[in-house]
């Protein structure tokens, strides 16, 4: 006869090796999918000022101001491995001062089962939009992107690129007024 | 098995059993030790998996979820990826998202991070005048995610003498359990 000792662990054992190869083929089942897609980004109104970054080196920075519009559908990303869609919207530009600057002025958590179908006008930023300098003022190429961290129930975890960026320039003058 | 059994099965044993069972103990853990190193090497980052200890990155990540890092250097960081830092005074490194980024021409990176589940971003997380990281802080990047394995660590780690039972019980099972 087997003790009970043995049996519990005969158990273990195969429950373990049961989900292990369960989680394996959540994770090879999802990981050569392609998971890009369209958005439609657009700003409506962008101003730029200069005043002191307290969060920071308390000198005069540039900020830029913007509001923007974003159409996108994520809902047919999810599927048995996607526990959540972390989606952010970057601003990248070229200075003076840095060859690369890149900025998350907004972000959004979709959990599965929520709705996926984005249509937004005229939001607000999330994040202060901070150049690491004087770099804003006149910029005529800032890209927005969209791109979205796929979280899964296991395996990789890819940042990938939505299909579609908006270009814009930011105006020659400071605004001075208080928006 | 019952105990009286289990030293029966020692008794039994003549040296040279024993010191089979000395060395295939001294296997395991060396196999074990050789493993974490070997992932080292083909990870680059001095901490290949990491456990989760905080809930700064809910809802992505829970305490205990298991994350698998690689940190190759011609790989660049960029904006959203989730990268684990060290700061220092703080013994334990943190997993976040960076918020921005800015790149000299000369390949020089400073960057900012942020919980997805923290309100604010990490500058109040650094060391005392600290604003930036830069890319000697970072552990690694996390590419995989497996949940909830983590958990016996945390509680290994949250219960010594759990930690101590297990590891005697693991010891006596290994040197006295004849194959």
């Amino acid at each position: 006869m087997h003790s009970i000792l043995q049996r519990g662990n005969a158990l273990l054992a195969y429950v373990l090796s049961v989900l292990a190869c369960l989680t394996f083929a959540c994770f090879i089942s999802t990981v050569f999918l392609n998971y890009r897609t369209e958005v439609d980004i657009s700003t409506v109104k962008i101003l730029v000022k200069n005043v002191p970054d307290y969060s920071a080196s308390r000198e005069k920075n540039d900020l830029g101001f913007l509001t923007f519009d974003l159409q996108t559908d994520l809902t047919h990303l999810f599927n048995w491995n996607v526990k959540q869609l972390f989606l952010y919207l970057t601003a990248e530009y070229e200075t003076a001062n840095n060859k690369l600057n890149q900025v998350i002025l907004w972000d959004k958590i979709i959990l599965r089962e929520e709705n996926a179908k984005l249509n937004l006008k005229n939001m607000n930023a999330k994040y202060y939009f901070w150049d690491d300098g004087n770099g804003l003022r006149g910029h005529k190429n800032i890209t927005l992107y969209l791109s979205w961290n796929i979280i899964p129930n296991a395996g990789f975890l890819p940042n990938i690129l939505g299909q579609g960026s908006h270009a814009f320039k930011f105006p020659v003058e400071y605004t001075t007024s208080r928006i | 098995m019952e105990v009286s059994s289990l030293f029966d099965d020692v008794k039994r044993m003549n040296m040279r059993q024993f010191y089979y069972q000395v060395l295939s103990f001294g296997m395991i853990v060396s196999s074990a030790l050789m493993i974490w190193k070997g992932l080292m090497v083909v990870t680059g980052s001095e901490s290949p998996i990491v456990v989760v200890l905080s809930g700064s990155m809910e809802p992505a990540f829970h305490r205990g979820d298991l994350l698998f890092l690689t940190n190759y250097p011609e790989e660049p960081v960029r904006v959203g990826e989730i990268v684990v830092f060290k700061v220092l005074g703080r013994d334990i490194p943190i997993v976040h998202r960076v918020l921005k980024l800015h790149e000299k021409s000369n390949g020089t990176i400073k960057f900012l991070t942020k919980g997805d589940n923290n309100s604010v971003d990490d500058r109040g997380l650094y060391a005392p005048g600290q604003l930036w990281l830069t890319k000697s802080d970072v552990v690694g990047r996390a590419r995989g995610f497996l949940p909830y394995v983590g958990m016996v660590t945390i509680m290994m780690n949250e219960y010594p003498n759990f930690k101590i039972a297990v590891l005697v019980c693991l010891a006596c099972y290994v040197l006295v359990h004849r194959e």
